[in-house]
């Protein structure tokens, strides 16, 4: 393995690290708008939260794609088409999501609350099936020798998948209320954090079930025994953080802990997973490795050479733009609020 | 039904979906981009109600075209495994820099746009709308560096059954790309002008019957006129630039080129071009045709004469060159006639179509003489012209992706060599059909919507309550 594959092996993940760091919150405030909040001002008051910036927290997850596609091609064709019928779930609520916020704006009072609505639901399947995906994908999947996944119902959806993708729903849904938490005033922000402080009890629950799981379903901790139980740990200890957070109204801190248990769940699967970045069931000798899977060194460089110029800038405006939107949303009164 | 007719149905439809409103984006976001300018320059207020109008119109077309862009990507892994493992290290580095180049740019600062209106001072508002315009533009530019490598392979070499990268910079001096990029922005943008003229051309009909505001009236004649000059810029652009195109294609793909004129023997010289007819694939001649003599010739030389060569001894050169047989498949290479010969006919009618109507429109709307404003079937045939960029921008395409037929990427891998192997028939028809009622779908709701806001009245479009003082976004104490 070269340097430039394990860089690019370590860039994905944290690719989709920020994804679900900053996606993520956004699922949670679309499931809160239908939630939490208890009437159409509140609904927008919510929504306008993430206005300005989901659509670029989304392409987190397009980097991701288009980078696994780009590094590690062999990868990216075993992942989505072995995963069609799951990949056109989440790409159906995707879709469905990403039009929602403008034809909610645009729409009359009645298509308005089906459009909620219709968020809400998006908005959790997205996350759901998600993490079936990668949940089933660390579990080892059917993969022969040329690489091609033949997988049944039973190999995507089982016990610990399930419970990986409910996991992953509480998670954003709760990192989304921490976010309405910090980003607004009024009722919505006592309410956000009301429910905050009671989920946490439920994830604890499906966490302690969920590391169970992993110990029996995968090899993570055979292979790398102190790398799992490292993130495992983080993960938890984030949670507990961001769960203190909430009771003690540090917003700020509760929303960054949130956060930072979702990028500690993929810190583990990428330890787990290393040096393999799928996992076959059938035979060891079928999994993919970085060594293969990868493109050429000359494509890697190329591609390093461009982030390292070009992501400090992305960085740049995007922290700009959050700063910007650092006011608190208030609950729109007199005045329409402007965007959607 | 077999998964290589079901994914390349697939592709169609969702690329041809995806591309109704790429350039659609891609042309309006322009177009606000000049109003807003013109609006910091001169202070005109009508400016800005006219971007803030066309805005809302423009931002329903962005976000069914994120929406449809996403399954592009995730597409060619699903149901083009295999090309993406014979194509992932070429494909790869133009796809990574479209998303940290353009996607970024595009959403981060079409949110700034969206959430500032009055709140930032104009000229920062509209550098906003450039940023997004600039940054959909480069988007294109990547995207299409991939088809280009696939229409004329060059700076790779293959080794171990994939296509290596070893020349990045060949990829963007790529010939084909020139072409494809200047001749899909000029379409793109020329797109933008007739939305903004066309849709104009409706209310002003509408207006016949609904009397409106002298404000109203005037925002609606100077959208046409700026509409119009936008069309007609960017159409003698288009046309230019695919008219070099095609003498590009004559010599790097002369079976596109000859079938795109359903010429199966060599012609004689100098050439006629036929402006209509039916290709007999058959018997291999073109039944019923029109031609104008020596025409042919002169676009493709330049001069009346020069003689092109026909399918038949294309296809001999390429069964030479490649085989009867690729990867046990017996190959047959020549692509659609027909639908080749019309798309190109259509799309080149869509220009020149385009270039009339903006000339004479321009012209019967000069100041003193408006007499376009006084005839309805004027108004309804500007309105009307709407439609045609859509289907230009599509049979384009349909020149470009069946013209590559058999190949996926050309004179390397073919389409039956690129499907997924192990997708089934019923998760492609499931996948069709899913898209098919989505899009259906997202059109309608899509139409109303873009319906309802021509209904709003662009004198009226700001809201006074949000007219606030501006903040400088680099004050602390901003929003
Ligand atoms: C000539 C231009 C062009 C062409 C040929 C394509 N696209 Fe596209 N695409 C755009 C120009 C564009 C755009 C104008 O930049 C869009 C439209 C709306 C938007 O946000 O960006 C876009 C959106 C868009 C998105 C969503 C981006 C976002 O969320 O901001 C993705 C993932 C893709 N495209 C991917 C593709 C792929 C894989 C294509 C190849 C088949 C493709 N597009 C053809
Ligand atoms: C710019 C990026 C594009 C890429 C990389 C690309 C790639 C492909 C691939 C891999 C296929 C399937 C294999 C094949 O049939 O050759 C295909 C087919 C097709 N594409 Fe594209 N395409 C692009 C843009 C477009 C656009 C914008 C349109 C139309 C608006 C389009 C229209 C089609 C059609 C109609 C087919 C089916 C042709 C056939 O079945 O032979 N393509 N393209
Ligand atoms: C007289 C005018 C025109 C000529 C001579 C012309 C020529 C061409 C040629 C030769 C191609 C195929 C290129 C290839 O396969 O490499 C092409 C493709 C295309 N055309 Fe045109 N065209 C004209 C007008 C238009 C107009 C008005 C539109 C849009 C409304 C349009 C949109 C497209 C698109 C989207 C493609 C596919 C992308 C590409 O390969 O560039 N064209 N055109």
């Amino acid at each position: 393995m070269s340097a430039f594959q394990f860089l690019w092996f370590l860039l994905i993940g944290v690719l989709f690290a920020g994804f679900f760091f900053l996606d993520g919150f956004d699922y949670g405030v679309g499931m809160a708008a239908k939630t939490i909040a208890s009437n159409e001002a509140e609904q927008d008051q919510i929504i306008h939260s993430i206005g300005p910036v989901w659509d670029a927290n989304e392409v987190w997850l397009i980097t991701a794609g288009g980078a696994m596609f780009a590094s590690f091609p062999y990868w990216y064709a075993t992942l989505f088409s072995g995963y069609y019928l799951i990949l056109l779930a989440i790409l159906c609520g995707l879709i469905i999501r990403g039009v929602s916020f403008e034809f909610r704006a645009k729409g009359n009072a009645k298509t308005k609350r089906v459009w909620t609505t219709l968020l809400a639901i998006a908005s959790a399947w997205v996350p759901f099936f998600l993490g079936v995906m990668f949940i089933s994908m660390i579990e080892g999947m059917p993969i022969d020798a040329n690489g091609n996944m033949h997988a049944t119902f039973f190999d995507y959806f089982n016990w610990f998948s399930v419970v990986g993708g409910v996991a992953l729903t509480l998670l954003t849904y709760l990192h989304g209320l921490n976010y309405v938490a910090l980003k607004t005033v009024g009722q919505v922000r006592e309410v956000a954090r009301n429910v905050a402080e009671a989920l946490y009890y439920v994830l604890y629950v499906g966490l302690v079930v969920f590391a169970l799981l992993l110990i029996f379903k995968t090899d993570f901790f055979s292979v790398h025994p102190l790398g799992t139980a490292i993130t495992v740990v983080l993960i938890v200890v984030f949670a507990v953080l961001a769960h203190v957070a909430v009771f003690k109204g540090k917003e700020m801190l509760a929303f960054i802990a949130s956060g930072l248990t979702m990028v500690s769940l993929v810190a583990m699967i990428f330890v787990g997973m290393f040096p393999r970045v799928m996992i076959s069931s059938l035979s060891a000798k079928y999994s993919l490795l970085i060594q293969n899977a990868s493109s050429t060194s000359y494509t890697l460089t190329v591609m390093t050479i461009a982030t390292i110029c070009l992501l400090p800038f992305v960085l740049a405006y995007t922290a700009w733009a959050y700063w910007l939107f650092r006011k608190r949303i208030e609950m729109p009164t007199v005045k329409p609020l402007e965007g959607y | 039904m077999d998964i290589v007719s079901l994914a390349r149905f697939q592709f169609a439809m969702t690329t041809v979906y995806h591309f109704f409103f790429v350039p659609f984006s891609i042309g309006t976001a322009f177009a606000i981009a000049i109003m807003e300018t013109i609006y910091v320059r001169t202070k005109n207020e009508v400016y800005k109600k006219m971007a803030r109008y066309w805005g809302n119109i423009f931002l329903l077309s962005f976000a069914v075209g994120v929406v449809t862009g996403l399954i592009q990507e995730f597409q060619f892994g699903m149901n083009w495994s295999d090309y993406s493992r014979f194509m992932g290290d070429i494909f790869g580095a133009p796809l990574a820099f479209e998303a940290l180049l353009a996607f970024f740019m595009e959403s981060t600062f079409i949110g700034l746009w969206t959430f500032t209106w009055n709140k930032v001072k104009p000229g920062v508002h509209a550098l906003f709308i450039w940023m997004t315009s600039i940054g959909s533009m480069i988007s294109a530019l990547w995207i299409l560096t991939a088809n280009s490598f696939m229409q004329n392979p060059v700076g790779y070499t293959i080794k171990d059954g994939r296509a290596e990268m070893t020349d990045f910079f060949a990829l963007l001096k790529n010939p084909q790309l020139f072409f494809e990029y200047g001749h899909v922005i000029g379409a793109a943008l020329m797109m933008g002008g007739v939305i903004v003229a066309g849709l104009t051309g409706f209310q002003l009909l509408r207006a016949k019957k609904q009397p409106v505001s002298d404000e109203t009236k005037y925002i609606y004649k100077t959208s046409m006129r700026f509409g119009m000059w936008v069309s007609l810029i960017f159409a003698v652009l288009t046309i230019a630039v695919g008219h070099a195109q095609m003498q590009y294609l004559i010599k790097e793909q002369p079976m596109k080129f000859a079938a795109t004129e359903a010429i199966y023997k060599n012609t004689k010289d100098p050439a006629g071009l036929a402006l209509v007819g039916v290709a007999d694939q058959k018997n291999h001649e073109l039944k019923g045709s029109i031609e104008i003599p020596g025409m042919l010739s002169f676009m493709s030389y330049n001069k009346f004469s020069g003689s092109l060569t026909g399918m038949d001894e294309v296809n001999k050169d390429l069964t030479k060159k490649y085989g009867k047989y690729i990867a046990g498949e017996k190959m047959n290479y020549y692509p659609p006639v027909n639908t080749l010969f019309w798309s190109f006919r259509i799309m080149v009618g869509v220009g020149m179509w385009v270039a009339l109507v903006s000339i004479v429109a321009l012209f019967l709307t000069r100041k003193g003489k408006e007499t376009l404003y006084e005839h309805k079937w004027m108004l309804w045939v500007v309105a009307l012209t709407t439609f045609l960029p859509f289907i230009g921008n599509t049979v384009g395409w349909f020149v470009t992706e069946f013209g590559r037929y058999p190949w996926t990427v050309y004179g390397l891998f073919t389409i039956k060599q690129s499907v997924s192997p192990t997708v089934s028939v019923a998760s492609l028809l499931t996948s069709n059909i899913v898209y098919f009622v989505l899009f259906t779908a997202l059109a309608i709701v899509m139409i109303g919507l873009v319906i309802k806001e021509l209904h709003k009245d662009p004198a009226n479009i700001e809201n006074p309550q949000l007219l606030e003082k501006f903040m400088d976004p680099f004050d602390k104490g901003a929003f």
